[in-house]
């Protein structure tokens, strides 16, 4: 080959970079290793990781089980190591399973139109607020104080550049749900967006409808958040939202210290020109059987440039690929029965303890501890190998007695017997 | 076509319907162990009106139906695991298989990113040796891991120059960008508050150095710079674009897509660069997973180091810690602390390399780059007569004149048993072919290539409207993207 | 072709004026360069418009490009059909793939586009 080329040594091949931005040292890093010492050095410094043992802990990031199917499936060659499916012809298996994807999370949101992923959801709720400063033309955001406090956080840091003021609307005290008379003095004829987490942060069901007819009366678009996915199977979907932006991390996506994840944007079919990412559309080959291809791409940045409705590149495909195939493993009877196996578990330990909040719950509910210190609380729950729910200080200090916990399929009565004791 | 070329053989391929057309009612493939509490009903608990019915058309398919399903549909799809996967600028190189054994070890996957530091001692050692070693590679000072993906990181970079230039006084107002760049950077540019101005290549494909002096002024932010520019050129002058920029108290960033031809043969941060981005599933061999996860880390030079987002690593006597306490940080890019899972696997693609196997992989790479270009120069156009590095850009002007363009010449390659190379871009060279080949091909597969789009080039003088028909093979044939796009059909409805 | 009645840029769009108000679109060339149309973004109702300045967006599956106004005006009419019937601008760029009605408020701006044969000498000469 050096032959070929008409070169000597592989370092001619590089000699014409200029000496001054050679590296001429060897990088500092050790010597290759074997497999077998590389999956050793992972596991040992995953011992020092609490991995299964027994956790109270949701917030975001949710432990569900894992049907061993889709492993099985994601390990494929043909879906793992193949590229964006931009050559319609060599890649109908990724494009025919972003379009179930894709009609499936419309399925489950009540939504027309659903790109084929984003990153999570802390990014898919700055992308639907831009969305809907698009659409409406106005340029200020309401958000939910109750909204998940990251997701906020990122918000926050996306909209210093566009131009986009975001405000606060408070939760009630009582109820931990949305104030909605805060929201109605808040909002304004310059709101493009009300944004609304449902279950929110606390875990408990938001009123969609009456957000929705406070945000469209002033001509404001809804944004519904999830964070928590298998609520999905029993909680009502969003349908009065205008944009639906959510976490699929609770199908078949392993926590994995916090990700990768799949976040999803859904819409009514009005904004589908403004729906960021990618989407897969029907259509057919030239010998008329149905095909699936990557569709309305000049929305997205490698043709507008600057223009696009967002610079998202590569998203979350083979993550997408995981919900997919939970989705269908559990299929419409499975979730359903999930959800409210998930329910019926935070039910029990919800009675055993003293609540913060009045509003109804799926699988996380805030617990009101009084005047016991919380860390401690946890750290003799960490001695039996368990680890406690979610100290809300750090987040809320007004809640500084109170702690997330969560309760999913794989939690056992034992443990939460040990909570209720540790707790009560 | 001859078939000695062909690596492809029409094969007997299965029809397979969608999911909710193979679905009946009452069909399930999930099993949940009994409940070990009290069953609740839906509509006492949460009340009537907050729960639903039956999700509609949801499939109801048994666990060999989904099986039988997506195996059926991924032999629809073509991989690196089947052959030369060529786009330019995408890095598509095998993915090691120890890279997903290692991030499914249980205390790798579920780690959940509220534990408590001490229960995560593990993780946080990962991302600190990762850390330390893109330092390495890159030249830079400290490293960001939090970006999901490379635009992400793009994002998160700008927002770095951003606070910086802010804490001098004056955000400015521009980001300067080669008519060369991915289309990422000017939307990344946009998102970040700031206005593009675009910057023209000069006659050999490089930033030009003259027009750069010219447009930088107060109001110039940073220059974006892919180097490896999307051409396959190094960028000659790098160092004098860096200068340039300082002199005015401009930064430069750079766009690390094609830093596959660089690891331990230059290093960003020794030419100039303040601030980058690396592309962990380009560079370092995570899987594409037909379009993610990715993964993209920034890079900085001392003086931004006090800007990066919130939290970051913190050694506190033989403890790792999460720090908040950072006041200067812009905001968070991103819940959590990153793509954790695509960490994990490019940290095990750099330990099964050590420092002098990723040197060997580069210098392979621009091997193999220079020898597709030399098979290829006779017949195609080199697009700029510069010296290639990990990636060659050929135009189709000599096929043109015969009437067929990239976009044929890329649907006939299918019919030999490879995937394209990209397709008309970088939007410098008219009718490009962008071809990056990486380190993972073999002599026998680059010539089977080579091969190929020779044959093709043959078969364009002799029969133009057969290429322009192709493909002829696929189990699909041309697909009507026009059609898809008058009438957006982009969910299943019964 | 090219209609005796309109007047066109350099930039491949039409106008036809009457009454004070002009009928803008894209010319048979610019169509045929832009290949199969999928999208029109169309001006709002109302909308001030500047010659030469981009008014409307006309998609093709991997392009998106400006279309400048012709004349100064507001927007008082747009061809809504073409939301359904983007392949209109293809199959009938000059008259049922009209794009909005402007009505000129500098009307003497007319009198600087290229009449058909000048536009067609600057076609044969590009």
């Amino acid at each position: 080959m050096l032959d070929t080329i008409g070169v000597s040594s592989l370092e001619d091949l590089v000699a014409h970079l200029p000496a001054a931005v050679r590296y001429n040292d060897r990088l500092p890093i050790p010597d290759g290793k074997s497999e077998y010492e590389i999956l050793d050095y992972f596991r040992k410094l995953g011992e020092t990781n609490a991995g299964l043992q027994a956790s109270f802990l949701g917030a975001g990031v949710y432990r569900h089980y894992r049907p061993v199917m889709v492993d099985t499936i994601v390990s494929r060659g043909e879906f793992l190591t193949s590229y964006t499916p931009y050559q319609a012809e060599m890649a109908q298996g990724t494009l025919t399973a972003i379009f179930e994807f894709q009609s499936m999370i419309c399925q489950l949101t009540g939504m027309d139109v659903a790109n084929a992923s984003m990153y999570d959801a802390s990014t898919a709720v700055p992308e639907a607020a831009m969305m809907a400063m698009r659409a409406t033309g106005r340029s200020s955001v309401l958000v939910a104080r109750n909204v998940h406090p990251e997701y906020r956080e990122v918000l926050g840091t996306y909209a210093k550049f566009q131009g986009m003021p975001v405000q606060e609307f408070a939760f009630d005290a009582e109820s931990g749900q949305a104030n909605f008379d805060d929201l109605a003095t808040k909002l304004t004829s310059d709101t493009a967006a009300v944004i609304l987490q449902s279950p929110n942060f606390f875990g408990i069901v938001e009123d969609v409808k009456q957000a929705a007819a406070l945000a469209h009366e002033k001509g404001a678009l809804l944004v519904v958040i999830f964070s928590e996915a298998v609520a999905m199977g029993i909680v009502a979907p969003p349908r009065d939202a205008d944009i639906v932006a959510g976490e699929l991390q609770s199908f078949a996506i392993a926590p994995s210290y916090g990700g990768p994840f799949a976040g999803i944007i859904a819409c009514k079919e009005k904004l589908i020109r403004q729906i960021p990412g990618r989407l897969v559309g029907e259509t057919k080959d030239k010998d008329g059987r149905r095909a699936f291809c990557l569709t309305l791409a000049t929305r997205e940045q490698h043709i507008r440039r600057e223009k696009a409705t967002s610079n998202i590149c590569t998203n979350q495909a083979l993550i997408a690929l995981m919900a997919t195939v939970f989705m269908s493993v559990y299929g419409k009877e499975g979730l359903r029965e999930l959800a409210t196996q998930n329910l019926s578990k935070a039910q029990y330990l919800g009675a055993k303890l003293k609540h913060r909040f009045s509003g109804p719950f799926f699988n996380e509910f805030v617990a009101d501890v009084g005047a016991k210190d919380v860390a401690e609380m946890n750290r003799a729950l960490e001695a039996k190998k368990i680890i406690g729910g979610l100290p809300l200080g750090r987040f809320y200090p007004e809640l500084k007695n109170g702690v997330l916990l969560c309760c999913t399929e794989m939690t056992r009565r034992e443990d939460m017997d040990v909570v209720a004791e540790v707790m009560a | 076509m001859s078939e000695g070329i062909k690596k492809v053989r029409q094969q007997p391929s299965q029809n397979e319907d969608l999911l909710f057309e193979i679905s009946s009612p009452g069909k399930a493939g999930y099993q949940l162990p009994p409940l070990d509490v009290p069953s609740v009903d839906p509509r006492a608990a949460l009340g009537a009106g907050n729960t639903r019915d039956a999700i509609d058309d949801f499939p109801e398919v048994s666990e060999v139906d989904v099986i039988r399903h997506f195996t059926r549909l991924s032999t629809w799809n073509y991989a690196i695991d089947l052959g030369l996967y060529p786009l330019g600028s995408c890095t598509m190189k095998y993915n090691p298989r120890i890279n997903e054994a290692a991030a499914r070890v249980e205390g790798m996957a579920w780690p959940h990113p509220y534990q408590p530091d001490s229960l995560s001692q593990g993780a946080m050692e990962v991302m600190a040796e990762l850390e330390r070693c893109l330092n390495a590679i890159t030249g830079m000072d400290a490293v960001t891991l939090q970006p999901a993906a490379g635009a992400h990181g793009e994002f998160a970079g700008i927002l770095l120059i951003r606070a910086y230039l802010e804490s001098k006084g004056n955000p400015r107002k521009k980001i300067l960008i080669p008519d060369s760049a991915h289309g990422t950077n000017p939307a990344t540019a946009h998102m970040a508050g700031y206005q593009v101005e675009n910057i023209a290549s000069n006659s050999r494909g490089m930033v030009d150095t003259e027009i750069l002096m010219k447009a930088v002024d107060d109001d110039v932010a940073a220059l974006m710079v892919t180097n490896p520019n999307t051409l396959g050129v190094f960028e000659e002058h790098i160092a004098d674009v860096a200068k340039i920029l300082h002199d005015k108290g401009a930064l430069l960033y750079m766009d690390g897509a094609n830093m596959n031809a660089l690891v331990g043969v230059s290093r960003p941060g020794d030419f100039g660069v303040d601030v980058m981005h690396l592309n962990l599933h380009k560079t370092f061999s995570t899987p594409h997973g037909g379009g993610g996860p990715g993964s993209g880390p920034v890079a900085v030079k001392k003086i931004l180091e006090p800007f990066l987002p919130a939290p970051r690593l913190k050694r506190v006597g033989d403890k790792w810690e999460w720090n908040y306490n950072l006041p200067d940080a812009v905001g968070r890019v991103r819940a959590f602390y990153g793509n954790f899972g695509v960490l994990v696997r490019a940290l095990a693609y750099i330990m099964a390399h050590g420092g002098d196997g990723l040197k060997r992989a580069t210098l392979d790479a621009v091997l193999n780059a220079n020898y597709l270009r030399k098979r290829l120069e006779k017949h195609y156009q080199i697009a700029y007569n510069e010296p290639s590095m990990h990636e060659c850009v050929f135009s189709d002007d000599i096929q043109k004149k015969l009437g067929a363009d990239t976009g044929n010449i890329a649907k006939r390659l299918i019919d030999y048993g490879f995937h394209p190379y990209t397709v008309s871009f970088p939007l410098i060279v008219h009718g490009a072919l962008m071809i990056e080949p990486t380190e993972t091909e073999s002599k026998r597969e680059l010539d089977l290539f080579a091969d190929a789009l020779i044959s093709i080039a043959e078969e364009i003088e002799e029969n133009v409207e057969f290429v322009k028909q192709s493909p002829h093979s696929t189990r699909t044939s041309k697909v009507d993207e026009v059609g898809a796009a008058r009438k957006p059909v982009v969910r299943w409805k019964r | 072709m090219y209609p005796d009645n309109y007047r066109y840029t350099k930039e491949h769009e039409w106008v036809h004026v009457e009454a004070g108000a002009g009928t803008v679109g894209i010319t048979d060339h610019a169509q045929h360069e832009l290949g199969d149309i999928v999208y029109v973004e169309l001006p709002k109702l109302g909308a001030k418009v500047e010659q030469g300045k981009a008014f409307a967006v006309v998609e093709s599956v991997k392009a998106a490009s400006d279309i400048y106004a012709p004349v100064t005006g507001e927007v008082i009419a747009i061809n809504e059909a073409l939301t359904n019937a983007p392949e209109t601008l293809n199959a009938d760029p000059h008259v049922g793939g009209w794009i909005a009605k402007i009505k000129l408020s500098v009307p003497e701006e007319v009198d600087r586009l290229l009449s058909p044969s000048d536009y067609q000498a600057y076609l044969g000469a590009e």
